[in-house]
């Protein structure tokens, strides 16, 4: 277990008026904007819930849209988003799952990526799921995400190549839909990694897909 | 390595001749790799934002969404500033005006410090920043008084989640009421015996407090528990100032609160399924809120 410092527990400044329904609405947006990593014009939200039933009075649809868009959970804009943002499209849409966390969403960006998370209180954060692969990412740390076919010698290969830059792992996680089919992984890193290091990764074969995800810094 | 425990806290204290700011602060610079001066400026950043919230909140009757709160600190300041006095004098005014106006003013999405949480982010502001004008506490006594609050609540939230969806409200105003005892006791000059004594008497007498939030929204009974509890937490130090102890060592009041929150029926913990929450008034308003969201 992570053990918790000052400013996980004084902290955040954030606009309120709930650490899960607001900031960590917030971030979970900022996250996905930051998984994606490319201009976003339309985003379809669905709200899981306590999420669901809640979420109004909290400004959580308020809180996901200003992530998407890359405002910091201290931004006072927040509370009049929907007015100042005109030109990227949305929508919400709510549901009852109690097999998911109490505050939960599913993001979709422009009709492709599909990004499902939990506010899991204070204000943290947990990605779990992308397009389909379970992760488990807080953006506490930077994480290099990859999608690749199951075979052996990739951890070591893509270690390998942050290690040539001498970057520290923190953590490292792998899943896979079935042996030898489409695997995950995800790397938590003590420092951003140079852009040179995701495009060796990305050249590597049988690697489908890599980005490098930047952590929170609001 | 980070303190986990007060028992740990103790020693380090005892055995370092330091205080938990102290000791705090240069745990915060080795663990983010940034100097002591740095973690000071940015505790600072946290103090003078909870100044803001207060005089923003203070000056705002803007209602929040559900329509049903927001305009009660301002009848506070009234009354304050009409020639009534608190029964306990201008510091106890001002502990209760800027607890409020700080809760009041998460409600509307005004900007604050969560301190533990957003719903408690009203305890700790009160009690500091009334106490800072009131004794003039120069600005390092107040990061100071931050810096021994914040590691008090770290080290709780090592043993519980600090969510009320957790662990109830014990877990967010408790906890906000404890972390703000131990530190006015560490400005009044306590040891760490009666920093730990005040933080165990607060803890311990919130013990059970359910949350059971009105249509799950940060406004009853969250805003004025902020006020309420902010006294509460005057009160252990003033116990813990005259050498009244806890029987109970805090650790294990802890260990004590852990254990409420597992035992607590989720239906209490921010489901809003029962308590205040399922109250005849309460699910009024809820059918009110909800043709609102439709609309």
């Amino acid at each position: 277990m992570n053990q918790k410092g000052l400013f996980d527990v004084i902290s955040p400044i954030m606009v309120g008026p709930s650490s899960s329904h607001t900031a960590g609405a917030v971030r979970l947006g900022l996250m996905a904007k930051n998984i994606y990593s490319k201009p976003i014009k339309k985003v379809d939200f669905t709200l899981y819930n306590s999420f669901a039933q809640t979420g109004f009075g909290h400004g959580t649809q308020k809180a996901l849209f200003a992530g998407i868009l890359g405002y910091p959970v201290y931004d006072k804009r927040i509370k009049n988003i929907f007015d100042i943002v005109k030109d990227t499209k949305y929508s919400f849409s709510y549901a009852e799952d109690l097999s998911r966390h109490p505050n939960s969403v599913d993001i979709v960006i422009n009709d492709g990526m599909k990004i499902s998370g939990n506010s899991i209180g204070a204000g943290e954060i947990k990605i779990i799921e992308i397009n389909g692969f379970s992760v488990s990412i807080s953006g506490t740390y930077h994480t290099i995400l990859l999608m690749y076919k199951d075979k052996p010698g990739m951890i070591s290969t893509v270690s390998k190549i942050i290690q040539s830059e001498n970057i520290n792992i923190a953590s490292l996680h792998c899943d896979r839909n079935e042996k030898g089919g489409t695997a995950s992984m995800y790397i938590a890193l003590d420092a951003y990694a140079p852009d040179s290091v995701v495009k060796s990764i990305a050249n590597i074969e049988d690697v489908y897909y890599t980005t490098q995800i930047r952590k929170l810094d609001a | 390595m980070i303190i986990t425990t007060f028992d740990e806290l103790k020693k380090a204290c005892n055995e370092n001749n330091k205080t938990i700011w102290q000791i705090t602060q240069e745990e915060e610079a080795v663990n983010g790799d940034i100097s002591v001066e740095d973690v000071r400026k940015e505790v600072l950043k946290h103090v003078v934002t909870m100044r803001e919230t207060i005089q923003t909140g203070m000056n705002s009757t803007e209602k929040s969404i559900s329509n049903w709160c927001g305009d009660d600190c301002a009848k506070l300041v009234k009354r304050y500033t009409s020639n009534k006095h608190a029964l306990f004098g201008k510091l106890f005014e001002k502990i209760i005006t800027y607890a409020f106006a700080t809760s009041e003013e998460n409600l509307r999405m005004g900007r604050i410090v969560a301190c533990p949480t957003a719903g408690s982010c009203g305890i700790v502001p009160g009690v500091l920043v009334a106490y800072a004008e009131e004794y003039n506490l120069s600005e390092d006594e107040q990061i100071n008084f931050l810096i021994t609050a914040g590691k008090i609540g770290s080290i709780i939230s090592n043993k519980v989640q600090l969510a009320g969806a957790v662990a109830g409200c014990q877990a967010e105003c408790g906890v906000a009421s404890a972390m703000c005892a131990g530190a006015l006791a560490q400005t009044l000059g306590g040891d760490i015996d009666v920093i730990l004594n005040a933080v165990a008497l607060a803890m311990k007498n919130l013990l059970g407090l359910t949350c059971d939030p009105v249509c799950g929204l940060v406004e009853v009974p969250c805003i004025k528990r902020n006020p309420i509890l902010s006294v509460h937490a005057v009160t252990a130090v003033e116990l813990a100032l005259a050498g009244i102890e806890s029987k109970i060592p805090v650790d294990e009041v802890i260990d004590a609160m852990r254990q409420t929150g597992q035992l607590m029926s989720p239906m209490l913990k921010e489901s809003s399924l029962a308590g205040l929450a399922t109250t005849k008034t309460a699910l009024k308003l809820k059918e009110k809120i909800f043709e609102k969201q439709t609309k």
